[in-house]
């Protein structure tokens, strides 16, 4: 595999969190580190057992294969491996894993000598997912409110959830992350859409391919448009709020989904209507 | 100056924060699974917010043992109860008077106190129809009631009027404007639990014979099942007032994967389909009837009679009343025996891409019509 332009700078020695010089070495082009080792670990202890459950359960249809939770009786107790305890070691796997992965970003971020971008917003995913498997059936005194591991299956336990509280587009913090979600798309168009104009300039009149923009170029385009440009390196820093928002307002909504409240969502906007301004 | 900003702003980020979760309910919540682990068909509720057990009153006095001849030969113009021993047709009089009636009016509410028969009063009138009507859904909505029955306590409570009621509601106030026309949705009603859902859904599905078909029994869209956005969204409010009405979320009855399929559906939603249509008798049959006979008080704005909802008799509550039975504190208003309704033709022969949802009551719906009326059985569960 070639070496990439900074594959020399990330080929030291160093920077690693735990093990010191122990871990600290390459397999092929991969990093591995002490994260890396558990971190595989995780990954295959957890694919196996999802094996495992797929084998025990009513087909091999990947599409219905569903690994569940616990019933809700067990509240935060282990359960037997084949009812809902699969599920349970599975998680611990899958949150090893994404730990590890992440903190293992932590120490190539250190090699490289750059900041925890990459491995904190990483980290808004992991937070997503432990605040649906962890968080909130923590909250709600069962494991047996984690959504199930099938591709299907999931998407049933969403929607099944989402109607226990009637309308679920009325929560507040699905409203914000949604508008974040769509709002990071638009800033990603708008931004690929500037960067290929500037960089894929039109032909002239006599088919001759005009010179590739600079960034003042982009940024007179939108001053001109919306008065200010956020430059070059501003944009991913828009990017990064905006992405993570979504990220994180959405594990909010689903984390005040029945621990802060059990009505309808569009009920608890009433306290709009019982201002005392108007009421 | 910082430090002013400092304090400022830690002040104003205890007042959001408190804020926001004074809109919140704190503390521990109770859970009950529905479905099979992981279907996420729960009920959460907050057990602060639980409906208190109603108190249920005591019988005003217990029956002698000399039930009497029938009312019909004690007393005059006794239409409904007339084969009821005198001594029962009093109780129920006392349990009506204690059940419905002011207290500062009591029997004279309904009754003229120097003629006991007349029919004078439109109360009166009206009473003997709800007579008729608690017995018509205690012999004939069993498939909804079940053994528990209704008496004039379910719905009234003590009240003369039930406490939640509905009429058809007038359009808008200024429908020629842009902002004046709603058009029956976008308005915080709790008859949609304040979504902005369309409200005016009782007047299509609680009277008259329309039937909730959104989902369609094909996979790819066909000319002949179209529904509006808007049409499925009325539906969708009526649900919400179903589910508000029963202090139940939308599992209680459906798995969502798909509203319509009823393998995929509780046991539950067979019950709610036939409370939809005693709903439809009991309006149509019994109270819009009363049209004529009704003051303008006790009709709405367009002049229909104040008709009944899920609401009415559940009052928050998957059973009303919280389950407890009352019918054998008035046996009388058991009815006559007769087939349960809510039997309409099999829909399935009459308009085969229209059964839709209704397939398996439509199936219960055709085995028991062809069955001798005083033995029709009920199928109170789903065919497959």
């Amino acid at each position: 595999m070639a070496l990439l332009s900074f594959e020399r700078k990330y080929r030291v020695r160093g920077g690693t969190l735990i093990g010191g010089d122990l871990f600290d070495y390459w397999f092929g082009p991969f990093y591995v580190g002490f994260f890396g080792i558990i971190g595989a670990l995780f990954a295959a202890l957890g694919t196996l057992l999802i094996f495992y459950s797929a084998s025990r359960g009513p087909t091999w249809n990947p599409w219905l294969i569903s690994i569940a939770p616990p019933d809700i009786s067990y509240g935060l107790a282990l359960a037997p491996l084949t009812k809902g305890g699969d599920w349970q070691i599975i998680t611990i796997c899958a949150l090893g894993a994404f730990v590890s992965w992440a903190l293992r970003e932590v120490e190539i971020c250190r090699k490289l000598g750059m900041g925890y971008h990459v491995p904190f917003a990483f980290g808004f995913a992991i937070f997503a997912y432990t605040s649906l498997v962890v968080i909130r059936p923590l909250m709600l005194g069962a494991w047996g409110f984690g959504f199930p591991y099938g591709i299907f299956s999931h998407l049933d336990w969403v929607s099944n959830t989402g109607y226990q509280y009637l309308h679920f587009h009325y929560n507040p913090a699905h409203m914000i992350a949604v508008t974040f979600f769509f709002t990071t798309t638009l800033a990603l168009s708008l931004h690929g859409a500037l960067v290929l104009s500037a960089v894929n300039p039109p032909k002239d009149s006599n088919g001759v391919r005009g010179e590739v923009k600079s960034p003042e170029y982009e940024d007179a385009f939108f001053r001109d448009t919306i008065g200010y440009s956020v430059g070059t390196l501003g944009i991913h820093r828009v990017g990064l709020f905006l992405a993570l928002s979504a990220g994180f307002w959405s594990a909010i909504c689903i984390i005040i989904s029945g621990p802060l409240w059990t009505r309808g969502w569009p009920e608890w906007w009433t306290w709009w209507l019982n201002l005392p301004i108007w009421s | 100056m910082i430090g002013y900003i400092k304090k400022a702003t830690i002040a104003g980020s205890i007042a959001v924060l408190s804020l926001a979760l004074g809109g919140c309910e704190i503390g521990p919540k109770q859970s009950d699974q529905l479905g099979y682990r992981g279907t996420g068909m729960n009920q959460v509720n907050n057990p602060r917010l639980k409906i208190p057990a109603a108190v249920i009153p005591a019988k005003p006095y217990d029956l002698p043992a000399d039930l009497g001849p029938l009312s019909s030969v004690s007393y005059k113009n006794v239409q409904v109860l007339g084969n009821v021993r005198t001594e029962e047709f009093n109780l129920l009089m006392a349990q009506m008077n204690q059940w419905i009636a002011p207290p500062e009016q009591g029997c004279n509410y309904c009754h003229n106190p120097e003629n006991m028969a007349s029919d004078e009063k439109y109360t009166k009138v009206v009473a003997r129809r709800m007579l008729q009507m608690t017995q018509q859904i205690n012999s004939r909505w069993s498939n909804h009631v079940k053994q528990t029955g209704v008496t004039c306590y379910t719905c009234h409570r003590g009240n003369a009027v039930p406490a939640n009621i509905w009429a058809v509601k007038p359009g808008s106030i200024n429908p020629s404007t842009i902002t004046g026309n709603k058009f029956g949705q976008n308005a915080p009603d709790i008859d949609v639990s304040y979504a902005s859902l369309p409200n005016n859904a009782f007047s299509t599905y609680f009277q008259g014979k329309s039937q909730i078909r959104v989902a369609s029994d094909s996979r790819l869209p066909s000319p002949n099942h179209v529904v509006s956005t808007k049409d499925a969204e009325k539906t969708y409010g009526l649900m919400m007032h179903m589910s508000t009405g029963l202090g139940v979320n939308c599992t209680f009855c459906h798995n969502t994967d798909s509203f319509r399929s009823w393998p995929n559906s509780r046991p539950q939603r067979v019950t709610a389909y036939y409370g939809i249509r005693m709903v439809r008798d009991v309006n149509e049959g019994y109270i819009n009837g009363l049209a004529s006979v009704m003051p303008a008080h006790r009709k709405g704005p367009l002049g229909d009679p104040y008709k009944v909802n899920c609401l009415t008799c559940h009052q928050g509550q998957n059973k009303p009343l919280g389950g407890v039975s009352m019918i054998s504190m008035a046996p009388s208003l058991k009815g006559p025996v007769g087939p349960p309704a809510g039997m309409e033709p099999a829909p399935a022969a009459a308009a085969p891409a229209e059964d839709g949802a209704a397939a398996a009551p439509a199936v219960a719906a055709a085995a028991v019509s062809g069955a001798p009326a005083s033995t029709g059985p009920k199928k109170s569960t789903p065919a497959h």
